[in-house]
């Protein structure tokens, strides 16, 4: 598995996503966010942090970089596309994933352990997850309530298209456990071809059982299987 | 319009009859304006250390893995594998009153700037904080503003914010403590520093456009507040954690060439102390020319640019020919990059502006002759000890410990970390509350290091000597409670004005009992910050002062981060009392909180007791003997071991205290140098204790879903944590 994790600048987490993919067997590279030739790649990334600062709406800018006109030809290619916290914001800015990614319900910036449950997985993201199953990822993000419009929403939900929603760590979806106040708890959502996830918590941070769990780590060892 | 340049103005910028007179001797003319703003502000208490000088030297600050002690941006120490981790803490109080929001972010901007400027990656940022009393009606909205801007400024450069302290006081209501701490990480022999060396070399400025934020911020954080508090707005500076991050890349991108000779971030008293400091240090000349300085607006004048504290600027010296290699990485990174002067050999700085020149200083008497005061000192009058046998306890055990864990000062800071990024990195080993000390590894080895704040400000405010060495021997208490070796400190000195006696006589007091600290546990100080001029004085003329607050910024390492231990309690265990206890409650929580009295001698600290037991303590951890440990600090014995059981969700059944002693005086006592251990067998590791010459007691067993005293008194730890755990949402959200 060939990985490309694009560097936006005022991105920050490019480095902790390189050890997961690295730990899972990947070889990944940094994509500055100015190249245009991603030829090669079997999947890239957009990882967490604050693109441009986010001082427009997360991810506006950094979905006009020049490296999304050939991240878009990756899609069309059929490679794989990931996208985590600002990532995924980036993406549905892009209008690749749709919807949008709002404050977050409180209006504070959270950060803490969410539990996600896994709502499909005959995916290359979610291959090594079952059904049902509940993981735990860390959450770091000021704008993580996803939001769409309900046609948007039934159609998600009708296609199979919702990846992971917040949970009780038994699985159960109440307010509670939707911390950000998303939209019928909505953590990630795939592309209709499954190819693309956009998520909000960091499967990434949860890697090694050094930093309190290895629970993202079989959305890693899927993908460096693929 | 350029004001009359007289002693009047010079009053105004801070500067004393005498030193103005000093000032005109050494110029042997009037000064210019932009000639009277350099000079106030290089003599600034902020920037020149001129009441603190003194007494820091009696701070000891060498070790054999000491690299740079005070006097650079930021204390180098090696940490082995070829590493030295570059920390310092530094306050950001006044700012954080007058504007809590930009105050508190830029205060982290600063001190990350400390760090990465000596080449450093930062890869841990600590707070230490201080507040006015929850009732008082701004309190709350400095707490709103302050957590926001360390959250908003540290989660967008990337750094985790992994830990940190808080207290509350009336002493704090006027003058609020900001005190932010940055670790980096650089190879051992790539360490930058800032004195310029290279007649004729580029003098290069990076980062963003100087505006007219910040104008003479450092002469204000050399004040004390009056009223007019609101109205010094403009002197507060507005942080882009963006732009840092940019200029966090670019410099560390810069700095694996060999470009760079010396680089110096523009922090207090921007352009003009990073260049005089880099050419002073390197008895060098400067020469800037401030028509090519990037401005954010037009019209500036000399005495604007020299004066402005705009951030996320760095100035550096390049050598000859390595502009054009320079400038492209800054390009990549879209920040300005321009040439601002270069060096000379003639011991000034010389500030040219629309062809004029402005100012036009020998450097060595701006140095040399900076004044340096040894102000009058009053020893702080020792309060009585309290006989634990003559306080009555009429509340008994388990009310107490109720009201105790939900007070302000002991309640769960959950609400304030869970707004700090603290893992991104992902080398987070203990996130805050997980541990006495932060632990964050170092990305592809094993060791990791330890990070702690502490300080106890009622007891610096009872007997400041003894509560520098308790702020210090807590800190070296803390990383060794995780399993790590305690390296070296920070200071951040905060304290009222020094022109009054009784203030610089707590802290020549304080900087006493830190020292002696310092010796006895081998923990060198390598960096630090002198905050003075903390306090109020309202309209009725009448003066309040902070407690004397010597924050320290502890460092330690573990060779292997898998050794770390935390406080969580796991089912199954033995729980042992590791330290003397006698029962102290002279200035203990439970005696303000539960018997309304703030008074008493503070616990003394026996700093070869403090040594012996941290020793064994670390001993047993990295053999692998303890589950989990927790000091015994603020609130005592059974407040440790609740806290204990509430990380872990596991009850603890206690034993019966010894009966010389009184119930609450064992429980609630804060008797220093003590540790709780989690062990699965108390027997052998009581044995090692005594072999070693140490109090051991086994306090009680771990299990179940309860917190059984022994007075019989049963809580469920649940029940306590959610107790712990309502303070701050309740009281700043209205929820919890």
């Amino acid at each position: 598995m060939k990985a490309g994790i694009v560097v936006f600048p005022g991105i920050n987490r490019e480095r902790d996503m390189a050890i997961a993919l690295t730990r899972s067997g990947a070889t990944p590279r940094m994509i500055w966010h100015k190249e245009t030739d991603l030829a090669g790649l079997d999947l890239i990334v957009l990882p967490g942090g604050f693109s441009h600062g986010d001082y427009l709406r997360c991810g506006a800018m950094a979905a006009h970089s020049p490296v999304m006109t050939a991240v878009r030809e990756h899609v069309a290619r059929g490679g794989y596309l990931l996208g985590v916290c600002n990532g995924f914001q980036i993406l549905t800015e892009a209008g690749i994933l749709p919807g949008a990614l709002l404050r977050n319900a409180s209006l504070r910036f959270l950060s803490m352990d969410c539990h996600l449950r896994v709502e499909r997985t005959d995916t290359v993201f979610t291959g090594q997850y079952q059904r049902g199953e509940v993981f735990r990822a860390v959450m770091a993000h000021g704008d993580g309530n996803y939001f769409a419009d309900d046609t948007t929403l039934d159609r998600l939900e009708g296609e199979g298209l919702v990846a992971l929603r917040y949970a009780t760590p038994t699985g159960e979806i109440t307010a509670e456990a939707n911390r950000n106040g998303s939209a019928r708890g909505i953590a990630g959502i795939l592309s209709p071809s499954l190819r693309v996830l956009g998520l909000m918590p960091h499967p990434e941070d949860l890697v090694d059982p050094l930093m309190g769990g290895t629970d993202g780590k079989p959305l890693f060892d899927a993908l460096a299987a693929a | 319009m350029q004001r009359e340049v007289n002693q009047e103005l010079a009053r105004e910028f801070g500067l004393s009859p005498d030193e103005y007179s000093r000032v005109l001797e050494i110029m042997g003319r009037t000064p210019t304006l932009t000639e009277l703003g350099v000079f106030s502000v290089m003599w600034s208490e902020h920037c020149s250390y001129k009441s603190s000088r003194v007494w820091l030297r009696q701070l000891p600050t060498k070790a054999p893995w000491v690299i740079h002690g005070p006097g650079e941006n930021a204390g180098v120490v090696d940490i082995g594998d070829g590493l030295a981790a570059v920390f310092k803490m530094e306050s950001h109080n006044h700012p954080s009153f007058i504007e809590p929001y930009q105050g508190a972010a830029t205060g982290v901007g600063g001190i990350l700037r400390d760090v990465f400027t000596m080449g450093a990656r930062p890869i841990a940022n600590l707070n230490a904080l201080r507040f006015g009393r929850p009732d008082n009606p701004v309190t709350k909205r400095i707490v709103d503003g302050v957590v926001r801007g360390i959250g908003g400024y540290g989660n967008c450069v990337g750094v985790p914010t992994v830990g940190g302290e808080i207290n509350f006081h009336s002493a704090y209501d006027g003058n609020p403590l900001v005190n932010a701490m940055t670790v980096g990480i650089a190879p051992r022999d790539r360490i930058f520093l800032s004195a310029a060396a290279g007649v004729g070399n580029p003098v290069v400025y990076v980062g963003s456009k100087t505006g007219r934020d910040g104008i003479h911020g450092a002469t204000m954080a050399s004040a004390e507040f009056a009223a007019d508090a609101e109205e010094k707005r403009p002197t507060v500076q507005v942080g882009d954690p963006f732009t840092e991050k940019l200029l966090i890349e670019a410099c560390l991108e810069l700095m694996a060439t060999d470009a760079i000779v010396a680089i110096q971030d523009m922090g207090a008293a921007g352009l003009t102390s990073s260049s005089v400091e880099m050419a002073a240090k390197g008895g060098v000349g400067i020469e800037l020319d401030l028509d090519q300085v990037p401005a954010r607006e037009t019209g500036m004048t000399a005495y604007e640019f020299m004066l402005s504290e705009s951030q996320e600027r760095m100035l550096m010296v390049l050598r000859p020919d390595r502009e054009a290699e320079a400038r492209v990485i800054f390009d990549k990174w879209e920040l300005d990059f321009a040439v601002v002067g270069h060096l000379t050999d003639t011991g000034r700085i010389t500030v040219r502006h629309h062809g004029q020149v402005e100012a036009d200083i020998p450097l060595a008497p701006l140095n040399d002759q900076a004044p340096l005061y040894h102000r009058p000192t009053t020893e702080t009058r020792k309060q009585p000890q309290i006989n634990p046998g003559k306080v009555e306890d009429r509340v008994g055990l388990t009310a107490a410990l109720w009201k105790l864990i939900a007070c302000p000062d002991l309640a769960s800071r959950a609400w304030v970390w869970d707004q700090y990024d603290s893992t991104v990195g992902g080398q987070t080993v203990k996130r805050p509350g997980a541990a006495d000390a932060a632990v964050v590894k170092l990305e592809g080895l094993s060791r990791a290091l330890a990070l702690t704040t502490d300080c106890t400000p009622r007891y610096c405010a009872a007997d400041p000597e003894a509560g520098g060495a308790q702020a210090v021997a807590e800190a070296w208490r803390n990383l060794t409670a995780v399993g790590a070796r305690p390296l070296a400190l920070t200071d951040n000195m905060n304290f009222g004005n020094p022109e009054r006696p009784e203030i610089m006589g707590q802290f020549a007091a304080a900087i006493r009992g830190m020292a002696a600290a310092c010796e006895a546990l081998d923990f060198p100080v390598v960096s630090g910050n002198v905050s003075l001029y903390n306090e109020t004085r309202d309209p009725s003329g009448t003066v309040r002062a902070i407690l004397p607050t010597p924050a320290i910024g502890g460092l330690g390492v573990l060779d292997d981060a898998a050794q770390a231990v935390g406080i969580a309690l796991g089912p199954w265990l033995d729980i042992v009392l590791v330290g003397v206890t006698k029962g102290w409650l002279g200035q203990s929580l439970w005696l303000r909180e539960i018997a309304g009295r703030e008074e008493g001698a503070p616990p003394p600290v026996d700093l070869a007791a403090e040594r012996a037991t941290g020793d064994f303590v670390r001993g047993q951890i990295l053999a692998g003997h303890v589950r989990a440990c927790h000091d015994v600090s603020d609130g005592g014995l059974l407040v440790a071991v609740a806290e204990m059981a509430m990380a872990g969700l596991t009850g603890v059944r206690l034993s019966t205290g010894p009966r010389e002693i009184p119930s609450h005086a064992y429980w609630f006592g804060e008797d220093q140098g003590r540790y709780v251990l989690a062990v699965p067998d108390a027997g052998s590791l009581i044995r090692a204790a005594e072999a070693a010459g140490l109090a051991a007691v086994r306090i009680g067993t771990s299990g179940g879903q309860d917190l059984t005293l022994p007075d019989g008194g049963t809580i469920s730890v649940r029940a306590l944590r959610a107790a712990h755990e309502r303070f701050f949402p309740s009281w700043m959200d209205g929820s919890g």
